[in-house]
This record gives structure tokens, sequence and C-alpha cells, in this order.
């Protein structure tokens, strides 16, 4: 049981990273990018998200959803409950922990509509993980997108500091950079399988 | 049941009791806001550029209504910002006067050369440090734009190989001048007459000939041609007090390379 806990958490950050190597989120990938804390900021806000959303979404998919035939309305459900979920975290920050509000409160908003938080709650029950599989699957999809994230922001800065042709100027250096690291983490591709051996 | 009821029936209920749990929450959960400290983030310039000394608009707007910051510190906004929140405060506004970014430098490229080619990292910083820089100057405008990068205006260029300010454009934010390793740019208040020496080197007058024809000599011509005493020269440069100044711009006649200018005007 530990172990496949353990081979879901390093598959969703290393092999299945939402960012590098299922294409999702590239919209804050790109976006917030730019400066290191406000990565992180970011990323966290989406870890927090992600399973606040995976322990909210799979009951009602599991309990509501599937045992009516309505499996169909699992992403306008997702969207609505997820939406719900995102301001009822913001109010509840602004009361009790306006630190972490402070912190997190530019990127909350932002992340209703991010596609990695539906691609999360989605990609669970295809994959017909357990409730506590799928939390820990989305734990580890937030994690990996930090390190995404945090990788990036890296190669940004040195990219934004190296002389670039005038034509690659801007976003498209941007978007070349990025398809490296995509590369990049191509090479993890079976390490979890062959070190945990599930 | 119909499986189309069914659906209806599901995802109202669900939006229903999302909404009801989130209009609870909201009067639950509710947070006092002062309601001045939106009304004066309405009327700021909303460009975020940090003039202020605070962490942006919003920030700012905080610290007048929380803490009685002074209210007269957005100069992108200008004295219609500081009316229009002394308003809001019920407070009379201090005198605002625009303020500039000046470029200390006149070392264009006909004027002055280069000691080496740099092929680095292009930027002031970088080229800071490699022997404090490849002008022939030491002490100029560096031209390799830190400022331009830093301006959230787009209100200064490079020209010629040394920065410009777009007077129009510039709003005093300061930005460029944190910006500038070599300290050329300083923001000044505005003013239709009063002249400013553009120039930082501070070498005697030969080795600044040496280094660039516009540059100042240290000559004490135009200390002795000011009426009022308000320009001093030390370490072999020129500085006009501006509170002295009286802008009879007697200096600007005087100077034999042309440094003193009346920024205003340029």
């Amino acid at each position: 049981m530990a172990l496949k806990l353990a081979s879901i958490f390093f598959t969703m950050i290393l092999v299945d990273n939402y960012v590098l190597a299922k294409f999702l989120g590239i919209c804050p990938f790109l976006g917030v990018s730019k400066k290191l804390d406000s990565a992180v900021g970011m990323s966290l806000a989406v870890t927090f998200v992600m399973v606040m959303a995976t322990a909210a979404t799979w009951p009602i998919y599991m309990g509501i959803l599937e045992p009516n035939g309505l499996a169909y309305l699992q992403t306008i459900v997702f969207i609505l409950i997820i939406a719900i979920l995102v301001q009822l975290l913001e109010n509840f920050l602004k009361k009790f922990i306006p630190a972490l509000y402070k912190a997190l409160g530019v990127y909350l908003p932002l992340i209703t509509t991010n596609c990695t938080i539906l691609g999360v709650t989605i990609l669970n029950l295809d994959n017909g993980y357990n409730f506590v599989e799928s939390i820990v699957c989305a734990a580890g999809a937030g994690i990996g997108f930090l390190v995404a994230m945090v990788l990036f922001s890296g190669v940004r800065r040195k990219v934004e500091q190296a002389v670039v042709p005038k034509c690659f100027e801007g976003l498209p250096i941007t978007l070349v950079a990025a398809a490296m690291t995509s590369l990049s983490f191509m090479g993890f591709g079976g390490i979890v399988t062959a070190i945990f051996g599930v | 049941m119909n499986p189309i009821l069914m659906a209806i029936i599901v995802v109202t209920a669900i939006g229903l009791i999302g909404a009801v749990i989130l209009v609870a929450a909201s009067i639950f959960m509710y947070v006092p806001v002062d309601e001045r400290v939106e009304k004066i983030t309405g009327v700021l310039a909303g460009a975020n550029c940090g003039a202020c000394g605070c962490a942006g608009c919003a920030d700012y707007a905080k610290s007048i209504v929380e803490d009685g910051n002074a209210i007269n510190k957005c100069t992108p906004g200008g004295a219609k910002t500081a009316a229009a929140i002394g308003e809001i405060m019920g407070v009379e506004a201090g005198a605002s006067v625009p303020m500039k970014a000046v470029v200390a430098c006149s070392g264009t490229c006909g004027k002055t050369s280069k000691r080496y080619d740099f092929e680095g990292i292009q930027s002031c910083q970088a080229v800071k440090g490699l022997y404090g820089g490849d002008g022939m100057c030491k002490f100029g405008c560096l031209g390799y734009g830190d400022c331009t990068k830093a301006c959230p205006f787009d209100a200064i260029h490079l020209v010629d190989g040394i920065a410009k300010v777009d007077r129009e454009k510039c709003v005093g934010c300061g930005a460029c001048a944190a910006a500038c390793p070599n300290s050329v740019i300083s923001i000044v208040p505005e003013h239709k007459r009063k002249p400013v020496v553009l120039c930082q080197n501070k070498d005697k007058g030969g080795d600044t000939r040496k280094a660039c024809t516009a540059g100042c000599i240290g000559c004490m011509k135009c200390a002795k041609a000011c009426p009022k005493e308000a320009i001093t020269v030390e370490n072999n440069l020129a500085h006009i007090d501006q509170d002295k100044c009286v802008g009879c711009q007697l200096c600007v006649k005087e100077c034999p390379v042309g440094v003193i200018h009346v920024p205003a005007n340029d």
C-alpha cells in the first residue's frame, strides 16, 4: 500500500509531471514563472486547491454522479465545485488566516479556471484511484507543478540575460526554453517503476 | 426517472447548495473594509510604480487610511490625485511639485568613445563590473539600458548612446534612478528655467577632456557668473543648488563645454 502511494506520488512529480509531460496548466507556467517568489506562491496555492478539490469531487462523483448514471456530467459539475471551493477558500483565508491570504491572495482567483485542477480531479477517476490514492496523486501533481515552476523560473532568468536574436526575443525564446525543460523531464520515464517495482 | 430531468436536478441542486454555502460564508466570514481605502485606490494612478514607497497603489491607499501616510506622495497622479485623496480623507492637500528624472550625462556617441568592446550580458550592471564600464568616462551613462528595462512608463530610452528621458511620459517614480549602477539619473523638481549640470565626471579637467568633450572640467566659470552663489564646484564638478537658483541661466551661456542645460527645454 505505502509502496503504491509512494509510486503514485513520485510518478506525478517526475514522470507524469502535469506541466512538462501532460502539458496542462501552461498559462500559469508561462505567466507567473518570471519571478521565483511569485512562482512559489502560485504553485503552493495550486497544490492546496488541488488537494481540496480532489477531496471534494471524489466523494461527489462516487456518491452522486456514478450511481445515478450521470458520469458524463463530471466536467461541468467539477468546474462548478472547484469554483465554489476556491471562493469559499478565499473567504475562509481572508477571515481566519490573513497572512496566508496575503501570500496566496493574488493567485487564488486565477486558479478557479486553471486546467490542472480540473485535470487532476478527472484523471484520478480515469485511473480508478481510491480516495487516499486520489489525494496522494493530487498532492504529487501539485508538488510536480511546484518543481516545474521553480525550475523554469531559474531557466527564464538565464534566458532573460542572454543575448537573443531579435526574432526570438520575448515569448518565442521562452517557449523554446520550455520545450527543452520538458524534453529533459522525458529522461525520467520509467525511473519510478524501476525503483518501486509497482 | 427521466435522465435529462435527473441531470438538470443534480446540477441545479449542486449549484444552489454551493450558492447557499457561499452566501452564508460571506456573511459569517465578513471582514470589515474601510470604504475609504477602496475609494482612494480608485483615484490613485493605478500604475503600481512604488514612487510613494509602498508596495503598490492599494498598499499606499491602506497606509493613508490606517497609518496616516502623507497624501501627496503619488507622483504619477500629481496635484490632481492629491486633491482627490484630500477630499476623501477630509484634509487639505499639501503642495505637490511634479518630479522628473534627469540623466546627468552629455556623453553622446560623438562626444566620447569606448575603451573596450564588451560582449557579455548586455546590461549596465554587468558592464559596470568589468573595470568600471566600457566607456572612456567612468562616471557617465553606461548606455546598456537598465533604466529602460526598469521604467514602468516606457519613458526612458537610449538615444545616441545615452539614456534620454521622455518628459511627457516621465512621472518621476525613480525606478530608473534605482536601476542605474552609475547613479547618473536623479529625480529633480520640474522647473521651466532652472538649469542642471548634465555631467557626473569628478576627474581633473584635463582627464575629463580626454575622456569626453562634453564633460564638466571644473573651470569655475559658471560659479563666478552666478549672481546668487547657487553654483559650487566640488571634486572638479559643478553643482547647482536648486533652492538658491533663480533661473537667470547666465551659467548656461558661460559654460565652455555646454554641459549646463535646462532639462525641461531639451
